[in-house]
């Protein structure tokens, strides 16, 4: 069984690095910027043409987009689409906890808000 | 004689079962990637925490109003064109980055040098892009612990030119407490990226992983270089776009 470790740099290297070629990393790349682009689209010639207006709908548009190039860049630049299901989750799961934080955040946001209310500006005129 | 072995005899050859890497990952890799998740959580906490600011303020300095200028071009008028010339930057770098590690499978020397070098001077361009936004805020009167101000002038009138609804100087400061401590993290994460692509680029150039056989190396200080450009993909969509 002692022929079966095969914890050699090299043989790692060339066992489940065939996932990404040039033109796959090309392709990658225009998605990016195909996002980035609309993200300016909709940004300077929807919200700033007054197409649409600023607000909470916008502004979920723009963090999906982000979300997506995030998954991008970690997926095929990273390589982590490639590596083991077991990796990838002791990578990602934790991530759990920072949706967990959002939510807390987003509560005392609310708290404070609330309570910023009857003094919008300070100090008081 | 039997041959039979019991169950619990068996050799098992399952990927947990020992004898093998069951990641398939090296060791300094996934310490890479481990320091990168911890990472995040930092950026993370940085950014949620402008977040909860912002949301919990009435109102907030406009960035279409506060980030219009292009060094050496306009000084006003134009939002989103010159973060947008800084987005393009480092997603290109990042681009090179990929290319020298795929050029570092293929053991290809010459290919991973040059790649390299683009990286570093993508990286190099986007800081001094950040340089001139930076240089550009502080004359006029942003930095930490500082907002715009004139003499004999009322700060609701000072910071007119920076909001779209109500003032506020809180929320002034605050943004501008924010804005100099996230950038500036994440530019400080830059500068040790390109240092260490610098290291990895002078130790291609000895032969250093030819000899080792392997350009393992390149492989993480790109995973590095990715994460700097992941966190400036988040920065990007909360302090210019939203």
């Amino acid at each position: 069984m002692v022929s079966q470790h095969n914890d050699t740099v090299e043989h790692e290297g060339a066992e489940h690095h065939d996932g990404m070629t040039k033109g796959k990393i090309w392709r990658v790349f225009f998605y990016l910027l195909a996002l980035t682009a609309l993200e300016f689209f909709i940004a300077l010639a929807l919200v700033h043409g007054g197409v649409i207006e600023k607000g909470l709908g916008v502004n979920i548009v723009y963090i999906i987009l982000t979300l997506l190039k995030a998954y991008y860049i970690v997926a095929y630049f990273m390589h982590l689409k490639y590596e083991t299901f077991g990796f990838i989750m002791s990578i990602t799961i934790v991530f759990l906890f920072i949706i967990y934080f959002i939510v807390l955040m987003l509560t005392e946001g609310t708290y404070l808000k609330s309570h910023y209310n009857p003094f919008p500006f300070w100090p008081n005129p | 004689m039997s041959t039979t072995v019991s169950q619990l005899d068996e050799v098992k050859t399952g990927r947990w079962s020992g004898g093998k890497s069951p990641f398939n990952v090296e060791y300094g890799k996934i310490m890479m990637w481990f320091f990168l998740t911890s990472d995040a959580f930092t950026f993370s906490a940085f950014l949620i925490y402008y977040g909860t600011q912002r949301f919990a303020h009435l109102t907030w300095p406009d960035p279409d109003k506060v980030f219009q200028s292009i060094p050496f071009v306009a000084d006003h008028g134009y939002p989103l064109v010159f973060v947008g010339i800084m987005t393009f930057i480092l997603i290109m770098s990042s681009v090179t980055m990929v290319l020298a590690v795929e050029a570092g499978h293929r053991r290809s020397k010459k290919e991973v040098v040059w790649w390299m070098v683009a990286t570093i001077i993508g990286g190099l361009m986007f800081i001094g892009c950040q340089a001139l936004e930076w240089t550009h805020l502080h004359h006029q009167g942003f930095w930490w612990g500082h907002i715009p101000t004139q003499e004999g002038v009322s700060p609701e009138v000072a910071l007119a030119p920076y909001f779209t609804k109500e003032i506020s100087e809180v929320s002034a400061l605050q943004f501008a407490n924010l804005f100099f401590t996230i950038t500036g993290f994440h530019g400080f994460h830059v500068s040790v990226g390109i240092l260490l692509n610098i290291i990895v680029l002078g130790m291609v150039l000895a032969n250093t992983f030819e000899r080792r056989g392997s350009y393992l190396m390149v492989e993480k200080v790109g995973l590095y270089w990715h994460f700097v450009d992941l966190v400036w993909v988040f920065v990007f969509t909360f302090f210019y776009l939203v």
